[in-house]
């Protein structure tokens, strides 16, 4: 029954999202707003009924109905409430469920907001998004269907893969989803905008918000992810520039360039071509990268279920940038007359380049995710490309980056002056560079690592001192103390200080890649009871091995006594544990994390548990716990970017 | 001009998404076996019933080695097959051996019960001889000839035919050019 209604839910509001379709081309025709008025209606229609598949195949996880097959593959009697809920996105066909579900609540967002806004791009940018939304229907109700069933009903389900069965995970999927369905809202406005032919900045300003917020969860999803990857894969790394991160990563990067440029545009009326590629193109890679992870074309960790799923996305993708670029690129002489760059020192000239940057470092990405695919189809060898590749290519173009976050938002409009540059620089770039003079001396020797400590600390200096500045102005202009007037700043300029704080936040994660790349101790060591291991300031001693039959599987645990410079500091026990449908044994890694650096035990093999003897592998890496504690930041940042406060003037925004 | 503009946008994105298409001409998982046509990685096998199987002990028959696991789908597909073919080979210079793999052993034991299986059947509990086939998914078969060379590898399951076909081609050392395939394999 709970199938029935949830595969015709699908079924109605994909009829619904055809009607969203066509009515506003009816409409234009016929001129009757009755038209328009109904796409509105047709999405908020949407929203009903996917919330209901939705709310259907929930209750099928939760009480284990198992005449459905995905819940057979998702649950079994065992599972916890917590995890059979979370088993709507433990796979692939819940997994576009959840998708389209965010989707619908996201284009019912905005056709509830705008009902009396943008009255003229409304009904396109709704048919827009029921264009995407048909897309993701047609597929949940003709090609992986989550509601098929299967006969005969078996008595338990198989459950969700161990690994997936982790707190973090349970947030992982729908913060990337969240942040990709997010970039839709843009996408569709932009859209609309190129079909109407009315390009002027209304409705680019408008986008905005929603992309920060889109931007947002897409940061959260790739932290978390290198979070759970680091705390539960027990490799002790946390990116492996594996095609499936890559896919998750990449919409980051035009949607973060979209970010910077729009201010351009804002401010100067000028990039409007480019800003509508980057656009296009951090949505078209929404729609890759779900093409990618799930059409099995290219060989990832990640092991997700093939099937017809990658033609039928790789179809529609095909669609998006023909259509889109096509039409772009049809109305490109409406976006003519746009003014020159004043100077090459000045605000918009950083921020293009910063632009510059993530694209090239976008295209890096790109090009070395898909070269197996290039190098086979015309030469026939498979080459796969690995971490050195991106680490080499990236890290120059990050740093750079980091550079552009230090010198592009204190530098004026149109024409830096000799004295802004002066008064902004002078004094943050002394302290980084004595700052880097100290560090050389004493520790850092190596180019690349030097030079991110450097910029980091210019960065963060430059937004202390600017904040300084004007925490100086308010105390003279209005008295207030150094708490009043970071708050009224801050409530004054909120965009200006919101992305201050995100920049402060991705400083902090540059340090933490810089130093766990950098400095990272391996040792690996086979070890008899009471025999121990010397790394850095650590002595490990092996203790012995315990095991022991757990419900789902065997574990076998090393206990490590550690001492760092004498002191004792506790035992570790990472594990191995043995399921018995599983290859290998899955490790249970252990790990402490201070300010100064993480240690990381991996048991990795040992005899006879009465032989007692074991292998470890201890990692020390450096810093790495502030590339979390960044992610922090950043989430403080965007709170404070797009907190609604009412203003009662305008601010400066800049 | 704005034709001409368009035009262009498209001839540029065309290759892109033909590429991208390519992609599903191909398995990426697909290694081809450097093992077919070596010898055949030594092994001595734990029987369910007690004795020890050397491999090195069967130079001079024909070899057919299957790992397989009770929990697998595609081996329960091909086991009736492959008694069969054992009983009309058994009188030959054929020898069957059953690996069990990642399994435990009251349900290999169960398993085999299940299908009558009466060629050598042991377990392979740490996964070892399993490594040194490189196995991958299972069920995979490997056939080696008289002299102890690996003449044929199958990944997935197999019928009586290419059995029986593939087993002659050992007994004479043909070496196959590539890995077969059945239709499905199971990867825990």
């Amino acid at each position: 029954m709970t199938a029935v209604i949830g595969h015709w839910s699908i079924i109605v509001a994909f009829s619904l999202a055809l009607w969203g379709m066509i009515a506003p081309i009816l409409g234009s025709r016929d001129g009757r707003p009755w038209f328009f008025a109904s796409t509105r209606a047709a999405i908020l229609g949407q929203f009903f009924f996917v919330t209901l598949a939705s709310s259907c195949l929930i209750y099928a996880l939760v009480t284990t109905d198992f005449s459905i097959r995905y819940v057979v593959f998702n649950t079994t009697r065992a599972t916890p409430v917590y995890y059979r809920v979370t088993g709507l996105w433990g796979a692939l066909e819940g997994s576009l469920l959840l998708w389209e579900w965010l989707l619908i609540i996201f284009s019912g967002l905005v056709a509830w907001i705008y009902k009396e806004r943008h009255r003229e791009l409304m009904p396109w940018v709704l048919m827009i998004l029921s264009i995407v939304s048909a897309f993701f229907l047609v597929v949940l109700a003709f090609v992986s269907d989550p509601f098929e069933s299967i006969f005969p009903v078996p008595l338990d389900g198989r459950g969700l893969n161990p690994l997936l069965e982790d707190a973090n995970m349970i947030s992982h999927p729908p913060l990337l989803y969240t942040g990709f369905v997010g970039l839709t809202v843009p996408y569709a406005f932009a859209m609309a905008a190129l079909i109407k032919g009315k390009l002027d900045e209304g409705w680019i300003l408008t986008t905005r918000r929603w992309t920060i917020t889109a931007w947002f969860f897409l940061t959260m999803g790739n932290l978390v992810g290198a979070w759970w990857s680091y705390h539960v894969l027990g490799w002790g790394g946390y990116w492996a520039w594996d095609p499936v991160e890559n896919a998750a990563f990449m919409p980051w990067l035009p949607a973060t360039a979209f970010l910077h440029s729009v201010q351009v545009q804002e401010r100067r009326n000028m990039l409007k071509v480019w800003n509508l590629s980057l656009i296009i193109i951090a949505f078209a890679l929404t729609i890759f990268g779900t093409f990618l992870t799930r059409s099995g074309i290219l060989s990832s960790i990640h092991a997700f279920s093939n099937g017809p799923v990658g033609t039928v996305f790789l179809a529609f993708l095909a669609v998006v940038l023909l259509g889109s670029f096509g039409l772009l690129a049809y109305r490109a002489d409406h976006l003519k007359g746009q003014p020159e760059l004043d100077s090459v020192v000045s605000r918009e000239s950083a921020f293009l380049l910063n632009n510059v940057v993530l694209v090239s470092a976008l295209f890096t990405i790109f090009l070395g995710t898909i070269f197996p695919l290039i190098s086979e189809a015309t030469t026939g060898v498979k080459v796969s490309v690995g971490a050195p590749y991106f680490n080499s290519v990236t890290v120059p173009l990050f740093l750079l980056l980091v550079f552009l976050m230090g010198v592009g938002p204190m530098m004026a409009w149109r024409k830096a002056s000799w004295d802004n540059l002066r008064r902004n620089f002078l004094w943050p770039a002394a302290a980084a560079l004595l700052f880097g003079l100290i560090l050389f001396i004493g520790w850092v020797r190596d180019f690349f690592p030097l030079l991110g400590f450097t910029l980091s600390v210019f960065v963060v200096a430059t937004i202390l001192f600017d904040t300084a500045l004007a925490m100086r102005a308010r105390r003279r202009i209005a008295g207030e103390g150094v708490l009043g007037a970071l708050l009224t700043l801050a409530r004054r300029n909120q965009r200006r200080y919101g992305g201050l704080i995100v920049h402060l936040g991705i400083v902090l994660i540059t340090l933490g890649i810089a130093g766990s790349m950098s400095y990272s101790v391996e040792r690996q060591a086979t070890l008899s009871v009471g025999e121990s291991l010397a790394v850095g300031r650590y002595r490990i001693q092996f203790e012995g091995l315990r095991g022991a039959q757990q419900p789902t599987h065997y574990r076998v645990e090393g206990v490590f006594r550690i001492s760092s410079n004498g002191n004792e500091s506790g035992t570790f026990s990472p594990a191995l544990k043995f399921f018995p449908n599983q290859e290998a044994p899955v490790g249970r890694a252990v790990f402490r994390s201070t300010f100064t650096e993480d240690i990381y035990l991996i048991l990795s093999g040992f005899s006879e548990v009465g032989q007692n003897r074991a292998t470890l592998k201890v990692l020390i890496r450096p810093l790495l716990v502030w590339i979390w504690l960044g992610g922090v930041i950043i989430a403080l940042g965007t709170i404070v970017a797009v907190w609604p406060v009412r203003r009662r003037v305008s601010a400066q925004e800049s | 001009m704005a034709w001409r503009r368009t035009a262009l946008t498209v001839a540029l994105i065309l290759p892109l998404i033909g590429i991208l298409a390519y992609g599903f001409l191909r398995d990426p998982r697909y290694i081809p076996s450097p093992i077919i046509g070596r010898p055949a990685p030594p092994f001595a096998l734990q029987l369910f019933n007690g004795d020890k199987l050397d491999l090195a002990s069967l130079s001079g028959k024909v070899v057919f080695v299957n790992f397989w696991a009770s929990w697998c789908p595609p081996c329960r597909a091909e086991a009736n097959d492959l008694e069969a073919a054992w009983r009309r080979l058994k009188e030959t210079d054929v020898v069957f051996v059953g690996v069990n793999m990642q399994d435990t052993e009251e349900n290999a034991l169960a398993y085999l019960r299940e299908f009558n299986v009466t060629y050598a059947n042991g377990r392979d509990p740490s996964g070892k001889i399993a490594i040194d086939y490189g196995v991958w998914g299972i069920p995979e078969t490997f056939f080696i000839d008289p002299q102890g060379k690996i003449t044929y590898k199958h990944v997935g399951s197999l019928g009586q035919s290419v059995v029986t076909a593939k087993l002659d081609e050992a007994r004479r050392g043909i070496v196959s050019a590539k890995e077969g395939k059945g239709e499905q394999i199971s990867i825990k």
